[in-house]
């Protein structure tokens, strides 16, 4: 065993400042909080990378998991879009910016970066699920890493155009030349400049081909229910293909026993898989 | 492998009390637990098992892990808690709750993550087991190849001679204190008289109740169709899980004032419903059927497959305490165990 005096409280968490909050629908269910730390200092030692999550504190009412959705390559501030469902995610969203969250991380693999390099990628989100590839696209987009990967296509739904998050983004991405941006909704909308349709439709649209490709899947399940054998026809296969799953979480690091599909731990060895790895997993999720 | 008379070592444990806290098995009207010790006479004619497991010593049933202030005008106060353990000794543990520590350090003492309270009361606590001469009906160590002499997970072992106790070490820790006085190093006699002891259960031994087919592909496993059928008999009570010395999840929850809060972790069962609810209702083990599927295939299959263990030491609280008599035994029979019925 080694000297105990290494050993620092898992649980203790990051005190962070709300910088920022930005109401991402119409409803005003689905909010961005931009964190920064209070502490300069606990900034050089939050790394992370995207595709991974933390662990929000709301004081007075708990803690609960988000992935990250900025990018390693913002420095200074961590992101998150919630959407308000349960009891920490409503707490959080009656908070200010200049409140004071804990945070607890950075939890879980990430996407598979090293897998990526020098492959073309296909994004493909759907709804609020989209946080940990906007952390992807920002990395990527980024002047240092844009060299490392090829083509960087990016199919994007909502129900209407009101739902999809990060707007302004969306907007400075389809102005871009380094990035193919596919925006649809379901159903035609006065005055929208995207496509309309089913995610899965404009994917099988819009991707022509899977060569030297990865594709990364985010969304809700019957979304990714379609698109899975969408890119199975144009060539992807299980190995190539990524997602992110979501369970319910407390302790984030493999231990309350609560987050297993299978002998993993969504926690721990998630919340990255390839679908590959899903298949050999029952669909306990 | 060394021994001490029973009066020397009671003497010596009671002169261990200025330093450590000591716990041993009390009788309380229901059964014996694991009590504070102030160096009377312990009974222990009749003791087979504690009613709850060791596990409270080191992962209490609940505990405080931050606590944070919020005081008006001023920024959120955030503080680690102090576990504030004092030196322990076990007494009297038995060899399975001993080796369920060791499937305990593997969680909460991992390679990437360690868990700070747990660890500070662990080193401070020092196990002195008590090898199992007659074990209860539903004790099946054994047919789990664990031995009722065991050393793994204690400090010391005692093994009970009639008039002296045999003392083996499984420690550096334990290991110093037995090279010293009172205790002695064990006479050819003695040594006998545990081989013998040790011929006899390893003759018992000789089944595994631990079925070949769940180290096989999950997605077969998964799908049998016993899992239909044991679950519904369950009430989803939860008792199982808190008797296991080796289940181990937990819930964290805040418990505030208006100014104060602690972040508390307390036991929870993979036995209720929410435990896995998502906060939008979605719940991935909605029934018992999933639940007992779980329970039953983290402690035979994904424990082994992920800590290179079963997490199950045969102990028999669960057997013992089940308000409706589900017996893990039979499911272990059912998925193909063997069981070695002289051993019951």
């Amino acid at each position: 065993m080694t000297c105990q005096c290494e050993i620092k409280n898992p649980y203790l968490p990051y005190q962070m400042e709300i910088l920022e909050v930005v109401e991402e629908n119409p409803e005003k269910d689905l909010k961005t909080f931009t964190l920064g730390f209070l502490n300069e200092a606990d900034h050089g030692t939050f790394l992370y990378t995207p595709g991974q999550f933390a662990e929000i504190s709301v004081f007075g009412t708990g803690e609960a998991p988000f992935g990250i959705a900025s990018s390693p390559t913002e420095k200074g501030i961590v992101r998150f879009s919630v959407k308000k469902v349960g009891r920490v995610t409503t707490a959080l969203h009656i908070l200010e910016k200049g409140d004071l969250v804990g945070l607890r991380g950075p939890l879980g693999n990430s996407w598979p970066l090293e897998k990526f390099a020098g492959k073309n990628l296909v994004l493909v989100g759907g709804g609020f699920a989209f946080t940990t590839l906007r952390s992807l696209v920002c990395y990527i987009l980024d002047e240092e890493n844009r060299k490392n990967y090829g083509n960087l296509t990016v199919v994007y739904g909502a129900r209407n155009p009101g739902q999809l998050l990060y707007k302004e983004e969306l907007q400075d991405w389809s102005a871009r030349p380094d990035i193919d941006i596919h925006l649809t909704i379901d159903r035609p909308v006065e005055g929208w400049w995207g496509k309309v349709g089913f995610v899965p439709a404009v994917t099988e649209q819009v991707v022509t081909s899977s060569e030297n490709a990865v594709a990364v899947v985010c969304g809700p399940p019957v979304m990714i229910k379609f698109t899975l054998p969408v890119l199975k026809k144009i060539g992807f296969t299980s190995e190539n293909i990524f997602t992110s799953l979501e369970m319910k979480m407390k302790c984030g690091i493999g231990m309350c026993g609560r987050c297993n599909i299978g002998n993993k731990f969504v926690c721990k060895d998630g919340p990255v898989f390839s679908m590959a790895e899903l298949e050999k997993l029952p669909a306990e999720y | 492998m060394y021994e001490i008379l029973k009066d020397d070592f009671f003497l010596w444990l009671k002169g261990q009390l200025g330093q450590k806290e000591i716990l041993a098995p009390r009788l309380k009207e229901e059964g014996y637990l694991f009590l504070p010790w102030d160096g009377e006479e312990l009974e222990l004619t009749g003791y087979t098992n504690t009613l709850k497991p060791v596990k409270d010593a080191f992962f209490p049933q609940w505990e405080a892990l931050i606590r944070y202030r919020m005081d008006k005008g001023k920024p959120v106060q955030v503080m680690g808690e102090n576990p504030a353990t004092k030196p322990l000794i076990l007494f009297g543990v038995r060899p399975c709750d001993a080796r369920s520590i060791l499937l305990l350090d593997r969680v909460f003492n991992g390679p990437k993550y360690k868990d700070q309270h747990y660890r500070e009361r662990r080193e401070n606590t020092f196990v002195i087991s008590l090898a199992c001469s007659e074990p209860a009906s539903t004790c099946f160590c054994q047919d789990l190849g664990i031995s009722p002499l065991a050393k793994e997970g204690s400090d010391i072992l005692l093994v009970d001679l009639g008039d002296k106790f045999l003392a083996l070490a499984d420690t550096l820790k334990g290991e110093e204190i037995l090279q010293e006085r009172p205790f002695s190093p064990a006479t050819p006699g003695s040594m006998d008289k545990f081989q013998a002891l040790q011929g006899v259960s390893r003759q018992a031994a000789a089944a595994s109740l631990v079925p070949e087919i769940l180290s096989g592909e999950l997605s077969q496993v998964f799908v049998l169709p016993l899992w239909d059928e044991i679950y519904r008999k369950c009430l989803n009570c939860g008792v199982c899980t808190y008797l296991c010395p080796t289940c181990h999840c937990f819930d964290i929850s805040d418990e505030t004032t208006d100014t104060e809060g602690r972040r508390v972790r307390s036991w929870d069962s993979c036995m209720f419903g929410n435990f896995t609810q998502h906060g939008s209702g979605h719940n991935p083990r909605p029934t018992g059927k999933e639940r007992i599927r779980q329970r039953v295939l983290h402690k035979f299959k994904y424990f082994p497959e992920n800590y290179l263990a079963v997490a199950c030491v045969g102990c028999g609280r669960c057997v013992a305490k089940c308000p409706v008599n589900f017996d893990i035994r039979e499911v272990l029979k059912r998925l193909g165990g063997c069981q070695d019925d002289m051993s019951m």
